[in-house]
């Protein structure tokens, strides 16, 4: 176990930052959301949760893929280079580790996406345990330990220090390179923060939600209940839930004139919009109690039944604290429950 | 709130109603959500407390095609929405039983989280009938508080008024809550120079996410199709393809809600990334009130607004030269 004072984060990331890419929670504007760092930047590791995840630093919102010209008679088509020098990410907590890890099921089976997985590749991931969880979290619920969250290195910060261990070769590397900022330090302070950590996750409201009857095998069972026809109702068909989600991976793919070219870029599509899956024959969704239902049906159903079970939602509570109408995937769970369904 | 209760069961035992739009109580101490209550029982789950902000006029837009009248909840501001949904023709005031509620300023619980309290587990003070000016706050990590005008919406502080505008009954007390001028946070930005309004907006805006919520919350933006969500259009609704784009959404919108904009504030509410949306439109009330006369939407259903109407003393498109 190693640590640094947290007055000397700044240097850290200055040392960091010389050998690549630095993404971590920056202010702008009173918010907080994962941005490259540059000099200057106001870094913010008290507040708990980003706005957004930090998906987009593996999967960005909007990214173009390859770019088409008209030269003389023939169309020049230039892929998007894809991202080859090393980069680090501070700051994820577990669940957003979590998140990458649902991601990872997605774009690294067959076919390989490859333009996420070379983030993958050049990305170092130091994680923050969660000092302070906060009454909209629940991983607990889906086995994540915000205690002792699971990178390249895992961090926490205590009192004054920011504690440091590395859990893999990509974090003893980094380890290396900022060496000379990092002291030894006393496993047993981590211990006792854990343990803390663990004492206030039990008593959040939400830590104690049943996901009972949710899996791969309830499609049919849960995909004709009733209660969708209730729960879509105050449901505004915003997009907040789907963008601020560690887990939502659906994009859609666009084309953008710019006059003398076209980038073909793809960005993320939320199923709560009406075009979300559009194809030639029109869409197979014509409803927002269809695009509502779809959007718990793949995180606690669909996802399961192709993943072995793992569901894609870690119980970060970005929805719970972003949703306009205060609608939500434990609302969602706690409804079915209720009913007994 | 009991009286509320009481009053609602009783409209749709005797039928006048059909179903009841309120809020019902959420699963943390500030999350209650729109609702629709269709009978006695469910009514048990009503409750009307400070944190229930949202603006349920927009609701009566599919409200009005169902079979029955809807027992609507409105604040005074939300009754603005209203009349101006009435003006476009957009509800029907015949499927609306209005009861208009009492409203002592809404609470935003992102305000009480930037002071620094977290964990929250429950809040008192915050119900519709307590002359609490403090929030008692139980979290995870001790006993908190927070003055109740520290916790309040924005547009709280720059309140319409207790009038309601239009209703079929009354029920509770509202308070006065205005504690700011309305245009001041325009008028800081009308003196800035060019680059700083710039600077400014850009960086607001580059933290929009494009989802949506402030439009889809939005009671001026009631387009059955939005020029944004159409495919045929070469901006996507779901990605700023550049910062010109970012930005280009949120000016049209506000061009196309200027003169309709109650400045009910759930554009701000709502957003994400806390962005003070509302200031744009606010600099269109404040330059319409300027250039044809103070007007307010919504403040009567089927009013003549100045951008639909002619009078030859109207300001010529030339005053753009004079104001620069």
């Amino acid at each position: 176990m190693l640590k640094i004072a947290k007055k000397d984060l700044a240097s850290l990331f200055a040392l960091i930052k010389e050998s690549g890419e630095l993404y971590l929670p920056v202010k702008v504007a009173e918010q907080t959301n994962f941005a490259a760092y540059e000099d200057g930047a106001e870094f913010d590791l008290d507040t708990l949760k980003s706005v957004k995840s930090p998906k987009d630093v593996f999967f960005p919102q909007s990214e173009t893929l390859y770019t088409c010209k008209n030269e003389g008679k023939t169309i020049k088509i230039t892929p998007e280079e894809l991202v080859d020098q090393p980069f680090v990410v501070f700051g994820m907590k577990a669940c957003d580790v979590g998140g990458i890890e649902v991601l990872d099921r997605v774009f690294l089976s067959d076919p390989v996406d490859s333009f996420y997985a070379a983030r993958r590749a050049h990305g170092t991931i130091v994680a923050l345990a969660c000092h302070e969880p906060e009454e909209s979290c629940f991983c607990k619920v889906f086995g994540i330990d915000a205690a002792e969250p699971v990178a390249d290195v895992a961090t926490w910060m205590i009192g004054d220090e920011l504690y440091w261990k590395a859990l893999t070769e990509k974090g003893e590397a980094l380890t290396e390179k900022v060496s000379s900022l990092l002291t030894d330090a006393d496993e047993q302070v981590v211990e006792n923060e854990k343990t803390a950590i663990r004492a206030i996750i039990e008593k959040l409201p939400y830590s104690d939600l049943s996901l009972e009857g949710w899996n791969g095998d309830a499609v049919a069972e849960k995909f004709d209940s009733k209660l969708w026809n209730e729960l879509y109702k105050p449901c505004l068909a915003c997009g907040t839930c789907t963008f601020v989600c560690p887990t939502c991976q659906c994009y859609d793919i666009k084309d953008y004139n710019t006059g003398s070219s076209v980038q073909r870029y793809r960005c993320w599509d939320s199923c709560m919009y009406s075009d979300f899956t559009m194809m030639a024959h029109g869409n197979n969704r014509t409803s927002q109690m269809q695009r509502f239902r779809q959007r718990f049906m793949h995180k606690l159903v669909y996802f399961p039944a192709n993943n072995d079970g793992t569901y894609s939602c870690v119980g970060c509570g970005r929805c719970v604290d972003k949703c306009p109408a205060s609608l939500n995937i434990v609302k969602v769970i706690k409804a079915f429950g209720e009913k007994g369904e | 709130m009991q009286e509320l209760i009481t009053r609602a069961k009783e409209l749709l035992e005797n039928g006048t109603v059909a179903r009841v739009l309120g809020w019902k109580i959420g699963d943390l101490p500030y999350n209650p959500e729109p609702a629709f209550f269709e009978t006695a029982e469910s009514l048990d789950k009503f409750v009307y407390n400070g944190f229930c902000g949202a603006n349920l006029s927009k609701y009566m837009i599919e409200a009005s095609k169902l079979e029955g009248k809807t027992l609507v909840c409105l604040k005074p501001c939300d009754t603005y929405s209203f009349n101006q949904l009435l003006t476009e023709h957009r509800v029907d005031r015949d499927k609306a039983y209005i009861i208009g509620v009492g409203c002592k300023g809404k609470l935003d619980v992102e305000k009480i989280k930037k002071t620094g309290i977290k964990g929250i587990v429950s809040i008192s003070g915050a119900e519709a009938d307590s002359a609490c000016d403090t929030l008692e706050i139980d979290t995870l990590y001790g006993k908190k508080s927070c003055a109740y005008g520290d916790a309040m919406l924005e547009r709280c502080h720059v309140c319409k008024g207790k009038e309601h505008k239009i209703y079929d009954e009354l029920i509770g007390e509202s308070r006065d809550t205005a504690d700011k001028e309305r245009f001041a946070e325009v008028e800081m930005i009308e003196a800035m120079s060019p680059e700083e309004k710039f600077a400014f907006f850009q960086k607001e805006l580059s933290k929009c996410i494009r989802c949506n919520a402030c439009r889809n919350v939005c009671p001026a933006c009631s387009c059955r199709k939005c020029v944004f969500d159409s495919n045929k259009f070469d901006s996507a609704q779901k990605a700023n393809v550049d910062s010109f784009e970012e930005k280009m959404f949120h000016i049209i919108r506000a061009f196309h809600v200027a003169g309709r904009c109650t400045d009910c504030g759930e554009c701000s509410r709502v957003c994400p990334q806390g962005i003070p949306l509302h200031l744009f439109n606010r600099k269109f009330i404040k330059d319409i009130d300027e250039l044809y006369g103070d007007y307010t939407a919504g403040a009567e259903a089927g009013s003549l607004a100045p951008l639909t109407d002619f009078k030859m003393d109207d300001a010529e498109p030339s005053i753009v030269n004079e104001r620069g």
